[in-house]
């Protein structure tokens, strides 16, 4: 809905405060990052932020123009959603900007108790169709939709078209092959559910195991997910980017250990009426989020200046050393 | 306490259209089941095929007394989709079961079902379903028993019905991409329809030729069978109102038998849960996701 | 070019003043480790004769050095190029990405190294630095160990 002059805004991943520190310093317009809790999708050991935390962090980028998105997309779990809206209540009061939400009841709850807070609503949430962003819109006011990583630039252009509120669109780091919180192949293998727990492929069931040449295997609970060569580049234990066999053939059956950048798609994502431009990665080093922040914000400065990007530094920081412009290109599905 | 029904949930995988309305016909005639979901859940291409059998199908399930109701598609990506669930939903013949946001906001107002591929985890979302209609819900294949327990009061309370996942492969995974065509190293848009060639999935083992998924065109499922006949007893006191079985290659009418004698306490539940593991020896059985462990697991009780 | 294999006992008291220091300054470092600040690690630069062991144990942190991985007995061990490791412990480098290329190396309990890696990653400002300014009057070895590390540092900075 936003005509394509306007400036995209750069949505950038905190997993500690120190690197949210680091991705405002490099020029992220709004940091989005989570409670040390169930309550979002990157539940990870050693991450994200406690309420003090994050209050004393809003205050720092809010010092510095930045904005704070506070994702609790997760799926409340019966009998406890007490936990899911006390996050939200603790977001609202330490001063987001806005809340990533995905669970139907919990976008009820926000839009119910805090009706003037902003609502954007979660990629984990999957909204695929204007009929479905339009469902969210008109029950729950969201503001933003963060669209799944499996559109095309026509499918997102046509979208825009039919709906009335704004899109953000993944343009770099980890891909979801699947359609996003709708995936139980982590809970089928480890029984932690990346929906209720917020954790796929959860460490505490992950082992590498070397041999004597070199070559590393990794599990995940009981399967063995992916076997590396001595100096072949590795990928995250997730399910989806494993090498299994289909009539005993090795293969990569639903994508190699590769990570997307899109960088070169940002005049044609902007023309599809893209609003925000989103980087994953909250379980990143701040060292990384500061060069993928700076290298965007230098991008898309460019772009919008009318020069050419420089997109080699980001090619060394993909997964595997391998890049995908993912499905915003038809020819990968 | 009311008696647990049986559901026969759409067939997932691609069968001939031939083949398929046998499978119906067959299900009419001697499957004690009360309600047969019928439709395309996985891909829109794969429609036209059997859509000319559905009317005969349709007719001969409700001549047998069964309750008909209309499955809609679980990933909505392009306007042909769109349109797809936009019809259904407009059909007001039959009752439709969403199984994606898109189809409940057009099923807004009249009651119709909540599919097991819709995230529903908690009371609150029940609650604004049921608001806009839904009288039933098949609740996610992963959810513990402990979470049923809770939805499932709630939703007696609020007087509305709750299925639960009992038997066959699990839905795991939805994707933009066809695997079934990747592996075939075909492009989605020029699929070649090779998932027909497949009645049961792709099996999909580790390196170690361990088997663990299946491949059903955009969908990934568990190899091994969901199989809660041992847990009837728990379901019931639950409160759990229908149990679901989903289709696969092999005989449906005696899984469903099997069950239904359970349920009627003419067979006892772990001789069930044996006899429907003897049924496909080659392919171990699965309650770990009830049971609060790894999805795969078969939780002895 | 390799460190000259050192004796083990010089390393001890350095050791301990390394983790006493980071200890005191970071706290929350341990509060982020939670349930994993009682693990052991083993930390092996694949490039020298030694292993270091960690316990980051919020009252009793312990880092030793030992000369065999055999005689350890540990939760969870990381191997790696000792610059390398280094880089990592100042924020310098992305852990997954040093896992992605094969530079680093994980067995035993994952969830434990992610804590600590995720631990240490919100630490601002440089820890190397942090460890000499604590250190005071340096020990020989000491001195020694940071100004050939700084020096290694530097030529690894200019080779790439």
């Amino acid at each position: 809905m936003t005509p394509d002059t306007a400036l995209p805004e750069l949505i950038c991943p905190a997993g500690t405060p120190a690197s949210l520190r680091s991705a405002v310093d490099a020029g992220a317009d709004a940091v989005y990052c989570g409670f040390a809790n169930e309550t979002n999708a990157r539940n990870f050991p050693g991450l994200n932020f406690g309420k003090e935390e994050l209050a004393e962090s809003i205050q720092h980028a809010h010092n510095k123009g930045a904005k704070v998105l506070v994702a609790i997309n997760t799926f409340p779990q019966a009998g406890r959603t007490c936990l899911w809206k006390s996050s939200v209540d603790d977001a609202v009061e330490i001063g987001a900007d806005a809340l990533i939400v995905a669970d139907i009841g919990l976008a009820a709850y926000v839009h119910r108790t805090h009706p003037d807070m902003r609502l954007h609503l979660s990629v984990q949430a999957s909204a695929s169709s204007p009929d479905t962003i339009n469902y969210y819109r008109q029950r729950f006011d969201i503001k933003r939709v963060v669209l799944p990583r499996v559109l095309t630039l026509p499918e997102i252009a046509a979208i825009n078209k039919e709906i009335d509120c704004e899109t953000e669109v993944f343009v770099f780091g980890g891909l979801c092959v699947m359609a996003e919180g709708r995936c139980s192949l982590s809970s089928y293998a480890t029984g932690k559910s990346p929906n209720m727990s917020g954790v796929c492929s959860p460490a505490s069931h992950v082992r590498y195991e070397q041999n004597a040449v070199g070559d590393m295997t990794s599990r995940l609970g009981d399967f063995v997910i992916n076997r590396f060569s001595k100096d072949e580049p590795a990928g995250y234990p997730t399910i989806c980017k494993g090498r299994y066999k289909v009539d005993g053939k090795a293969a990569y059956i639903f994508e190699e250990p590769t990570s997307l950048n899109a960088v070169q798609m940002l005049p044609d994502l902007l023309k599809a009426g893209v609003t925000a431009l989103k980087i994953e990665g909250r379980q990143r080093s701040r060292a990384y989020v500061a060069e993928v922040v700076s290298a965007f914000r230098e991008a898309i400065d460019d772009h919008m200046g009318g020069r050419t990007p420089d997109l080699q530094r980001l090619i060394a920081l993909t997964e595997g050393g391998r890049q995908t412009a993912g499905a915003y290109r038809k020819t990968w599905r | 306490m009311d008696a647990m029904k049986l559901t026969l949930g759409p067939v997932l995988f691609n069968w001939p259209p031939g083949v398929w309305r046998d499978f119906y016909f067959r299900i009419a005639d001697e499957a004690p089941v009360e309600t047969v979901y019928l439709g395309e859940v996985i891909c829109s291409k794969r429609l036209p095929f059997f859509e000319t059998h559905l009317p005969d199908v349709a007719e001969r399930l409700a001549a047998a007394g069964k309750t008909v109701v209309l499955s809609s598609l679980a990933l909505v990506m392009n306007k042909r989709d769109a349109r797809l669930v936009r019809d259904l939903a407009a059909d007001e013949n039959f009752m439709v079961e969403a199984n994606d946001v898109s189809s409940v906001a057009h099923l807004a107002g009249r009651p119709h079902v909540i599919g097991p591929l819709m995230n529903v985890y908690n009371e609150d979302t029940m609650d604004v379903l049921a608001a806009d209609g839904a009288v039933r819900f098949c609740l996610p294949p992963e959810l513990p028993a402990s979470r049923i327990e809770i939805l499932a009061e709630h939703a007696r309370r609020r007087g509305v019905e709750t299925e639960v996942f009992a038997y066959g492969r699990a839905p795991l995974a939805l994707s933009a991409r066809c695997y079934h065509a990747r592996i075939h190293g075909l492009a989605k848009d020029n699929c070649q329809f090779v998932c027909s060639r497949d009645p049961d999935g792709v099996s999909v083992t580790t390196l170690d030729e361990q088997p663990f998924m299946t491949v059903n065109g955009i969908q990934t499922l568990s190899h091994s069978l969901v199989n809660l006949a041992g847990d009837l007893r728990a379901l019931r006191q639950m409160n759990v109102t229908h149990l679901r079985l989903s289709p696969r290659a092999g005989d449906m009418v005696a899984v469903a038998q099997t069950f239904r004698d359970t349920l009627d306490g003419v067979l006892c539940a772990n001789e069930a849960f044996s006899r429907i593991v003897e049924m496909t020896p080659e392919i171990p059985p699965a309650n770990g996701f009830f049971r609060e462990s790894c999805g795969h697991n078969a939780v002895k009780p | 070019m390799l460190l000259r294999p050192l004796p083990l006992f010089p390393l001890r008291p350095l050791l301990d003043r390394i983790v006493l220091a980071v200890a005191e300054k970071h706290p929350r470092l341990f509060r982020r480790l939670g349930e994993h600040s009682q693990k052991i690690y083993a930390i092996a630069p694949t490039d020298l004769p030694l292993v270091f062991v960690l316990q980051p144990d919020p009252e009793y942190p312990i880092l030793e050095p030992e000369r065999n991985l055999e005689d350890v007995s540990y939760d969870a061990l990381v191997s790696g190029p000792f610059m390398k490791l280094m880089d990592l412990v100042e924020g310098r480098l992305d852990g997954d990405a040093m896992f992605f290329s094969r530079d680093l190396t994980i067995e035993g309990d994952t969830e434990a190294v992610l804590a600590l890696r995720n631990a240490l990653d919100d630490i601002d400002g440089n820890i190397v630095d942090d460890i000499v300014e604590s250190l005071g009057i340096l020990s020989l070895p000491a001195r020694q160990a940071v100004v050939c590390y700084r020096k290694l540092r530097a030529r690894a900075s200019n080779d790439a």
